[in-house]
Protein backbone atom coordinates (compact mmCIF):
# COMPACT_ATOMS: atom_id res chain seq x y z
CA UNK A 1 0.00 0.00 0.00
CA UNK A 2 1.88 3.19 -0.93
CA UNK A 3 -0.07 6.86 -0.42
CA UNK A 4 2.32 9.47 -2.28
CA UNK A 5 2.75 13.07 -0.96
CA UNK A 6 3.24 15.60 -3.32
CA UNK A 7 5.93 18.11 -2.35
CA UNK A 8 5.28 21.53 -4.38
CA UNK A 9 7.55 24.67 -4.13
CA UNK A 10 6.35 26.06 -0.85
CA UNK A 11 5.10 22.76 0.73
CA UNK A 12 5.71 22.76 4.69
CA UNK A 13 3.80 19.63 5.83
CA UNK A 14 4.83 17.42 3.28
CA UNK A 15 7.10 15.14 5.86
CA UNK A 16 4.76 15.68 8.12
CA UNK A 17 2.01 13.65 6.13
CA UNK A 18 4.82 11.37 5.68
CA UNK A 19 5.02 10.59 8.87
CA UNK A 20 1.50 10.17 9.38
CA UNK A 21 1.29 7.43 6.53
CA UNK A 22 3.65 5.55 7.62
CA UNK A 23 2.85 5.94 11.02
CA UNK A 24 -1.02 4.76 9.98
CA UNK A 25 0.73 1.56 8.32
CA UNK A 26 1.40 2.27 4.55
CA UNK A 27 4.61 3.43 2.73
CA UNK A 28 4.79 6.89 2.05
CA UNK A 29 5.87 8.00 -1.58
CA UNK A 30 7.55 11.33 -1.91
CA UNK A 31 5.70 12.94 -5.48
CA UNK A 32 7.59 16.31 -6.99
CA UNK A 33 5.37 18.91 -8.71
CA UNK A 34 7.61 19.31 -11.68
CA UNK A 35 7.38 15.47 -13.08
CA UNK A 36 4.29 13.77 -14.45
CA UNK A 37 4.88 9.83 -12.37
CA UNK A 38 2.55 8.99 -9.65
CA UNK A 39 4.99 6.33 -9.24
CA UNK A 40 2.35 3.50 -8.95
CA UNK A 41 0.32 5.19 -5.56
CA UNK A 42 -2.53 3.46 -4.58
CA UNK A 43 -3.75 6.93 -2.69
CA UNK A 44 -2.68 10.77 -3.12
CA UNK A 45 -2.00 13.31 -0.15
CA UNK A 46 -2.01 17.42 -1.04
CA UNK A 47 -0.07 18.58 1.70
CA UNK A 48 -0.29 22.17 3.50
CA UNK A 49 2.06 25.09 3.23
CA UNK A 50 2.20 28.09 1.04
CA UNK A 51 2.46 27.01 -2.28
CA UNK A 52 4.37 29.26 -4.73
CA UNK A 53 3.80 31.84 -1.78
CA UNK A 54 0.41 31.82 -1.63
CA UNK A 55 0.91 34.27 -4.73
CA UNK A 56 -2.14 34.91 -7.36
CA UNK A 57 -4.37 32.85 -4.99
CA UNK A 58 -4.18 30.10 -2.43
CA UNK A 59 -3.19 26.53 -4.50
CA UNK A 60 -3.78 28.11 -7.97
CA UNK A 61 -0.28 28.36 -9.50
CA UNK A 62 0.16 24.97 -7.49
CA UNK A 63 -2.99 23.38 -9.29
CA UNK A 64 -1.42 24.11 -12.87
CA UNK A 65 1.51 22.03 -11.72
CA UNK A 66 2.10 19.27 -14.12
CA UNK A 67 1.55 16.72 -11.84
CA UNK A 68 -1.55 18.19 -11.12
CA UNK A 69 -2.60 16.61 -14.60
CA UNK A 70 -2.20 12.96 -13.71
CA UNK A 71 -3.70 13.61 -10.21
CA UNK A 72 -6.80 15.23 -11.85
CA UNK A 73 -7.19 12.47 -13.96
CA UNK A 74 -6.55 9.83 -11.54
CA UNK A 75 -9.04 11.15 -9.23
CA UNK A 76 -11.23 11.05 -12.06
CA UNK A 77 -10.87 7.22 -12.21
CA UNK A 78 -11.39 6.94 -8.46
CA UNK A 79 -8.29 7.32 -6.85
CA UNK A 80 -8.73 8.54 -3.44
CA UNK A 81 -6.88 12.13 -3.10
CA UNK A 82 -6.82 14.04 0.55
CA UNK A 83 -6.05 17.66 0.40
CA UNK A 84 -4.97 19.04 3.73
CA UNK A 85 -5.45 23.07 3.73
CA UNK A 86 -3.30 24.84 0.95
CA UNK A 87 -4.22 20.89 -0.62
CA UNK A 88 -7.74 21.78 -0.24
CA UNK A 89 -7.12 25.30 -1.91
CA UNK A 90 -5.56 22.86 -5.04
CA UNK A 91 -8.55 20.52 -4.82
CA UNK A 92 -10.80 23.71 -5.45
CA UNK A 93 -8.87 25.84 -8.08
CA UNK A 94 -8.43 22.31 -9.75
CA UNK A 95 -12.27 22.19 -9.67
CA UNK A 96 -11.96 18.48 -8.52
CA UNK A 97 -13.87 20.23 -5.43
CA UNK A 98 -16.31 23.12 -5.73
CA UNK A 99 -16.50 26.36 -4.00
CA UNK A 100 -13.43 28.55 -3.10
CA UNK A 101 -11.42 29.73 -0.07
CA UNK A 102 -11.03 32.90 1.22
CA UNK A 103 -9.32 35.13 3.55
CA UNK A 104 -10.44 34.12 7.04
CA UNK A 105 -13.54 36.82 7.85
CA UNK A 106 -11.58 38.80 11.35
CA UNK A 107 -8.50 39.01 8.89
CA UNK A 108 -6.00 37.39 11.23
CA UNK A 109 -4.06 34.23 10.76
CA UNK A 110 -5.33 31.49 13.28
CA UNK A 111 -3.62 28.31 14.82
CA UNK A 112 -5.70 26.47 17.51
CA UNK A 113 -6.49 22.84 18.27
CA UNK A 114 -10.17 22.85 16.33
CA UNK A 115 -12.91 20.45 17.44
CA UNK A 116 -14.74 19.31 14.33
CA UNK A 117 -17.71 16.77 13.23
CA UNK A 118 -17.64 13.90 11.05
CA UNK A 119 -20.29 14.49 8.72
CA UNK A 120 -20.49 11.86 6.50
CA UNK A 121 -18.25 8.78 7.26
CA UNK A 122 -19.00 7.08 4.12
CA UNK A 123 -15.53 8.53 2.03
CA UNK A 124 -12.68 6.98 1.22
CA UNK A 125 -10.55 9.18 4.14
CA UNK A 126 -13.26 8.87 6.92
CA UNK A 127 -14.71 5.25 6.44
CA UNK A 128 -12.79 4.35 10.35
CA UNK A 129 -14.99 6.99 12.19
CA UNK A 130 -18.44 6.70 13.72
CA UNK A 131 -21.32 9.04 11.85
CA UNK A 132 -21.00 12.11 13.65
CA UNK A 133 -18.31 11.73 15.93
CA UNK A 134 -16.39 14.71 17.02
CA UNK A 135 -13.01 15.22 17.22
CA UNK A 136 -9.88 17.87 17.44
CA UNK A 137 -7.09 18.28 15.04
CA UNK A 138 -4.62 20.87 14.60
CA UNK A 139 -6.27 24.18 12.48
CA UNK A 140 -4.00 26.42 11.14
CA UNK A 141 -4.60 28.97 8.33
CA UNK A 142 -5.36 32.76 6.85
CA UNK A 143 -7.37 31.67 4.16
CA UNK A 144 -9.69 29.34 5.41
CA UNK A 145 -13.28 30.73 4.99
CA UNK A 146 -14.80 28.14 2.65
CA UNK A 147 -17.33 29.94 0.31
CA UNK A 148 -19.80 28.39 -2.51
CA UNK A 149 -23.06 29.85 -3.71
CA UNK A 150 -26.05 29.36 -2.92
CA UNK A 151 -27.17 26.52 -4.91
CA UNK A 152 -23.51 24.53 -4.76
CA UNK A 153 -24.25 24.64 -1.03
CA UNK A 154 -27.53 23.76 -1.07
CA UNK A 155 -26.55 20.69 -3.28
CA UNK A 156 -23.31 20.04 -1.07
CA UNK A 157 -25.94 19.70 2.03
CA UNK A 158 -29.14 18.01 0.36
CA UNK A 159 -25.90 15.04 -1.35
CA UNK A 160 -24.27 15.06 2.09
CA UNK A 161 -20.89 16.12 0.82
CA UNK A 162 -20.10 17.91 3.74
CA UNK A 163 -17.55 15.95 5.25
CA UNK A 164 -16.66 17.86 8.20
CA UNK A 165 -17.99 21.07 10.35
CA UNK A 166 -16.34 23.07 12.77
CA UNK A 167 -18.11 22.71 16.12
CA UNK A 168 -17.67 25.22 18.76
CA UNK A 169 -16.03 27.83 16.67
CA UNK A 170 -16.23 28.68 13.41
CA UNK A 171 -12.52 29.60 12.88
CA UNK A 172 -12.74 31.86 9.71
CA UNK A 173 -15.94 32.85 8.78
CA UNK A 174 -16.91 29.59 6.51
CA UNK A 175 -19.96 29.12 5.51
CA UNK A 176 -22.61 26.79 7.08
CA UNK A 177 -19.35 25.82 9.27
CA UNK A 178 -18.15 24.14 6.46
CA UNK A 179 -14.09 22.28 7.39
CA UNK A 180 -14.03 20.09 4.45
CA UNK A 181 -16.09 18.19 1.79
CA UNK A 182 -16.02 15.63 -0.45
CA UNK A 183 -16.76 15.07 -4.61
CA UNK A 184 -19.70 12.41 -5.21
CA UNK A 185 -17.89 9.34 -5.24
CA UNK A 186 -16.30 9.75 -1.90
CA UNK A 187 -12.85 9.25 -2.93
CA UNK A 188 -11.60 13.20 -2.98
CA UNK A 189 -11.85 14.68 0.04
CA UNK A 190 -10.38 18.10 1.19
CA UNK A 191 -10.22 19.81 4.65
CA UNK A 192 -8.79 22.76 6.03
CA UNK A 193 -8.09 21.25 9.40
CA UNK A 194 -4.73 19.42 9.52
CA UNK A 195 -4.87 15.53 10.54
CA UNK A 196 -1.57 14.57 9.96
CA UNK A 197 -0.74 16.64 13.27
CA UNK A 198 -2.59 14.89 15.31
CA UNK A 199 -1.12 10.82 15.05
CA UNK A 200 1.16 10.01 17.88
CA UNK A 201 1.15 10.70 21.24
CA UNK A 202 3.12 13.38 22.14
CA UNK A 203 2.92 15.36 19.58
CA UNK A 204 -0.61 16.10 18.97
CA UNK A 205 -2.93 18.52 20.42
CA UNK A 206 -4.13 18.53 24.08
CA UNK A 207 -6.88 16.02 25.07
CA UNK A 208 -8.87 15.44 29.08
CA UNK A 209 -6.47 12.62 29.28
CA UNK A 210 -3.09 14.37 28.83
CA UNK A 211 -1.13 17.28 27.02
CA UNK A 212 -0.34 16.47 23.19
CA UNK A 213 -1.87 13.39 22.97
CA UNK A 214 -4.34 13.71 20.65
CA UNK A 215 -4.61 11.39 17.54
CA UNK A 216 -7.67 11.16 15.60
CA UNK A 217 -5.92 12.39 12.58
CA UNK A 218 -4.50 9.13 12.22
CA UNK A 219 -7.65 7.35 11.47
CA UNK A 220 -7.71 9.18 8.24
CA UNK A 221 -4.84 7.52 7.29
CA UNK A 222 -6.27 4.38 7.85
CA UNK A 223 -9.75 4.74 6.51
CA UNK A 224 -7.84 5.14 3.04
CA UNK A 225 -5.76 2.06 3.89
CA UNK A 226 -8.97 0.24 4.40
CA UNK A 227 -10.55 1.18 1.03
CA UNK A 228 -7.67 0.55 -1.01
CA UNK A 229 -7.18 -3.07 0.51
CA UNK A 230 -10.50 -3.73 0.59
CA UNK B 1 6.47 46.86 -25.61
CA UNK B 2 2.50 46.95 -25.78
CA UNK B 3 0.34 46.04 -22.33
CA UNK B 4 -3.05 44.06 -21.61
CA UNK B 5 -4.38 45.21 -18.15
CA UNK B 6 -6.59 42.55 -16.27
CA UNK B 7 -8.29 43.85 -13.39
CA UNK B 8 -9.92 41.09 -11.29
CA UNK B 9 -11.98 42.26 -8.22
CA UNK B 10 -13.21 39.94 -5.49
CA UNK B 11 -17.29 38.91 -6.34
CA UNK B 12 -19.84 41.89 -4.93
CA UNK B 13 -21.44 39.92 -2.42
CA UNK B 14 -18.27 38.30 -0.76
CA UNK B 15 -16.88 39.31 2.02
CA UNK B 16 -13.38 41.66 1.69
CA UNK B 17 -12.13 41.01 4.84
CA UNK B 18 -8.65 42.96 2.97
CA UNK B 19 -10.93 46.02 2.30
CA UNK B 20 -12.39 46.24 5.22
CA UNK B 21 -9.25 46.74 7.06
CA UNK B 22 -8.41 49.26 5.24
CA UNK B 23 -11.14 51.27 5.37
CA UNK B 24 -11.23 50.65 9.13
CA UNK B 25 -7.86 52.40 9.46
CA UNK B 26 -8.98 54.90 7.07
CA UNK B 27 -11.99 55.78 9.27
CA UNK B 28 -9.59 55.83 12.19
CA UNK B 29 -7.57 58.15 10.44
CA UNK B 30 -10.70 60.16 10.26
CA UNK B 31 -11.16 59.89 6.46
CA UNK B 32 -15.09 59.59 6.76
CA UNK B 33 -15.72 60.84 3.58
CA UNK B 34 -14.51 57.12 2.48
CA UNK B 35 -17.05 54.33 3.33
CA UNK B 36 -15.72 51.03 1.86
CA UNK B 37 -12.65 50.36 0.38
CA UNK B 38 -12.32 46.84 -1.93
CA UNK B 39 -9.02 45.63 -3.07
CA UNK B 40 -8.79 44.01 -6.43
CA UNK B 41 -6.38 43.10 -8.55
CA UNK B 42 -4.38 44.76 -11.66
CA UNK B 43 -2.52 42.34 -14.07
CA UNK B 44 0.01 44.11 -16.85
CA UNK B 45 0.79 41.89 -19.39
CA UNK B 46 3.62 42.69 -21.54
CA UNK B 47 2.97 41.63 -25.41
CA UNK B 48 5.24 40.37 -27.78
CA UNK B 49 4.16 42.41 -30.60
CA UNK B 50 1.16 44.71 -31.09
CA UNK B 51 -2.04 44.16 -29.66
CA UNK B 52 -4.62 42.64 -31.93
CA UNK B 53 -8.12 41.25 -31.28
CA UNK B 54 -6.52 37.39 -30.99
CA UNK B 55 -4.32 38.48 -28.15
CA UNK B 56 -7.19 40.33 -26.27
CA UNK B 57 -9.02 37.13 -26.77
CA UNK B 58 -6.42 34.95 -25.43
CA UNK B 59 -6.18 37.48 -22.22
CA UNK B 60 -9.80 37.34 -21.98
CA UNK B 61 -9.11 33.65 -21.81
CA UNK B 62 -6.32 33.41 -19.22
CA UNK B 63 -8.08 36.13 -16.96
CA UNK B 64 -11.17 33.64 -16.43
CA UNK B 65 -9.03 30.42 -16.25
CA UNK B 66 -5.90 31.63 -14.30
CA UNK B 67 -5.90 35.22 -13.16
CA UNK B 68 -9.13 35.06 -11.80
CA UNK B 69 -11.32 32.60 -9.95
CA UNK B 70 -14.67 32.75 -10.88
CA UNK B 71 -16.18 31.27 -7.73
CA UNK B 72 -15.09 34.10 -5.35
CA UNK B 73 -13.89 37.10 -8.50
CA UNK B 74 -14.72 38.85 -11.37
CA UNK B 75 -13.10 40.04 -14.10
CA UNK B 76 -14.17 43.51 -14.40
CA UNK B 77 -11.63 44.39 -17.40
CA UNK B 78 -9.19 43.39 -19.92
CA UNK B 79 -7.55 45.73 -22.63
CA UNK B 80 -4.76 47.51 -23.41
CA UNK B 81 -2.90 50.14 -22.05
CA UNK B 82 -2.88 53.45 -23.39
CA UNK B 83 0.78 54.35 -25.09
CA UNK B 84 2.54 56.37 -22.87
CA UNK B 85 5.76 57.94 -23.96
CA UNK B 86 7.91 57.50 -20.67
CA UNK B 87 6.75 53.94 -19.70
CA UNK B 88 8.58 51.29 -19.27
Amino acid sequence: MRIGVITFPGSLDDRDAQRAIRLAGAEPVALWHGEHDLKKVDAIVLPGGFSYGDYLRCGAIASHSPIMAEVIDAANKGMPVLGICNGFQMLVEAHLLPGGLIRNDHGRFVRRDQMIRVENNRTDWTNKFDESEEIVIPLKNGEGGYIADADTLERLEGEGLVTFRYVGVNPNGSLNDIAGISNDRGNVVGLMPHPEHAVERGFGPNTTEAMRCGMDGLRFFTSVIAKVLA
Amino acid sequence: MPTIVVEVMPTAELLDPAGKAVAGALARLGHTTFTNVRIGKRFELTVDGPVTEATLADARKIAEDMLSNQVIEDVIGVYEAPASGDSA
